[in-house]
């Protein structure tokens, strides 16, 4: 318990920037189900959502520049798949990925190009960026709504996956694009769709990382987004379930590192962790055989 | 009700369909038998559109479908069983038949088919809440036959229902098809098992290496002497 009570602070930090690694995961695991691809340009959108939410409150209030924010990440994930992805539906996979590393490159370079390189400082969003305090630590409230709207969201993924028909379309284009056809399934939409709520996620988890880690610059996407997906491996690239437990578990452990103060281990954690799961157990905690795998 | 002319398919520098002509008369059986690699499953995949057409047309119901996609075609009433089964594997048997009637919205129609699906193979009623892969793979035959069913379809193309199948349960499946076509729709079906087919069928055509070599009622086919050395073994 003294454990417990002494890392206090560090585990509800892991816990909430677990959730917000989460929130990015399961884009990059959703895609993989789908496509079998990587998609190394969802960090860099996530970095943009960022940079969306910097500008945005400029232009309007607060109320508005949220959804802003949110249906701008969904348009730009939806249009990156048409532009860079579709049209190269039945070349090999490694050409769909070279064009994901173009992208991501876009990305930053137009994010460069924007803020001219400087860092720049997220808004502070009334109510969730106040501090509270939990059984004597100091925290923000974000910290505590993150978990709880992870949580949330993810299951209303599973159940639109599980029990609607368009949940049943998805799980069927996932396994198999020419027998899905011939189900009248259209797969440029399912896969559309997937990019959506990818995208959507992302965009969630921006306006939530970035009010915790103010600031944002054009490489702001590559450690998040990186240690997203070496959850989604860890979780078992293609599970929903997976990539969220893969996300909290090195959401809190890089945070515990942090508190018996080996600061400067803890990203070096999540990549040896990577290492080891590739050795031991490729498929990850729920590889392959997963029914949620989409 | 189906007409194909002159049918043509490449893949690549392959050409696997080279003029192929078939007429698929309402309400009859008609099978398709040929060798290993003889284009058979090609000829049913470009009639469904899912693989390209280098030449040819393809007339349903009078109707050009040539450059039709696969929705479309699912949706005029045309739907395959695709070779080896293929059911969604981490779906169950009733999610599976449900993604058959995918593009249709009666909810009482989809109810009352699967009914009756229901009661053509009555072992997908007692599995109705498994997971596809780990039925036998009989019962995923039955599946991937009642899953095309589903769409209601009014032309009911199978290729190789009975691929891999014990004895017994190809005269099942064998009796199902007549029973489907008793119910009204047209059947076209693939089959190694060319001595059952044959003997089922109003019609029948031989393809051999991309061409449609020889072509005629069920009965005199079986008695073709060709056809007895090359695909009866006799
Ligand atoms: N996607 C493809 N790419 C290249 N060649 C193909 C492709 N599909 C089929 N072929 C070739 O086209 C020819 C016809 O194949 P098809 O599958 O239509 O034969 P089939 O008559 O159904 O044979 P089987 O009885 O073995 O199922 C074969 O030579 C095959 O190798
Ligand atoms: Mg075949």
């Amino acid at each position: 318990m003294d454990f417990v009570r002494d890392n206090l602070p560090y585990i509800l930090a892991g816990i909430s920037v677990g959730g917000q690694y989460a929130l990015i995961a399961i884009g990059y695991t959703m895609v993989y189900g789908i496509l079998r691809l990587i998609n190394f340009a969802h960090g860099d959108m996530f970095m943009i959502a960022g940079l969306m939410g910097v500008y945005a409150v400029t232009w309007m209030p607060l109320y508005l520049a949220i959804p802003f924010v949110i249906i701008f990440t969904v348009i730009l994930g939806f249009a990156i798949e048409r532009v860079a992805y579709k049209p190269l539906r039945s070349a090999p996979r490694m050409s769909v990925m070279i064009s994901a590393i173009g992208v991501s490159y876009l990305l930053q370079n137009l994010a460069l190009y924007i803020t001219g390189g400087l860092t720049k400082t997220y808004p502070s969003i009334p109510w969730i960026s106040n501090t509270v305090k939990v059984f004597g630590a100091t925290t923000k409230v974000v910290t505590l709504i993150t978990p709880v709207l992870t949580i949330a969201l993810v299951v209303a993924l599973v159940l639109l996956i599980n029990h609607t028909k368009m949940g049943m379309a998805m799980r069927a284009v996932s396994r198999d694009f020419e027998t899905a056809r011939l189900m009248g399934i259209k797969i440029d939409s399912v896969i559309s769709l997937t990019f959506i709520i990818g995208s959507f996620l992302a965009a969630v988890g921006s306006i939530l990382y970035f009010s915790n880690y103010t600031g944002v610059m054009p490489t702001a996407g590559a450690m998040p987004g990186l240690k997203a997906f070496v959850a989604a491996v860890f979780g078992g690239i293609g599970s929903i379930p997976g990539a969220v437990i893969g996300a909290f578990i090195i959401g809190i452990c890089e945070n515990i590192i942090k508190g018996v103060g080996w600061t400067t281990f803890s990203d070096a954690f999540t990549f040896a962790l990577l290492i080891v799961i590739l050795i031991v157990k490729p498929t990850g905690l729920f590889g392959e055989k997963n029914i949620d795998k989409v | 009700m189906l007409k194909i002319e002159n049918l043509n398919v490449h893949y690549g520098g392959i050409h696997a369909l080279r003029g192929v002509n078939m007429h698929i008369e309402k309400g009859k059986i008609i099978s398709l038998i040929g060798a290993n690699g003889a284009g058979k499953s090609t000829t049913l995949k470009s009639i469904m559109g899912l693989v390209n057409k280098s030449g040819g047309s393809v007339i349903y119901k009078g109707e050009d479908i040539t450059k039709s996609n696969t929705i479309d075609i699912v949706k005029k009433g045309i739907a395959l069983t695709p070779e080896g089964r293929k059911v969604f594997p981490d779906q169950t048997v009733k999610e599976n038949l449900l993604l058959g009637a995918y593009l249709r919205k009666d909810k009482k129609g989809i109810k009352e088919d699967l009914e009756w699906i229901y009661t053509l193979f009555p072992r997908l009623l007692e599995r109705e809440w498994q997971i596809a892969a780990t039925l036998s793979g009989g019962e995923q035959q039955m599946l991937a036959v009642g899953r095309s069913l589903m769409s209601r379809p009014e032309l009911l193309m199978m290729d190789e229902p009975s691929l891999g199948l014990a004895p017994i349960i190809v005269k099942d499946i064998f009796s199902i098809i007549k029973e489907i076509n008793r119910a009204g729709v047209s059947v076209l079906l693939i089959e190694q098992n060319a001595k059952a087919a044959l003997e089922i069928s109003d019609y029948a055509y031989v393809l051999e290496t991309g061409v449609v070599t020889l072509e005629g009622a069920g009965k005199d086919l079986i008695s073709n002497d060709a056809v007895r050395k090359a695909y009866l073994g006799a």
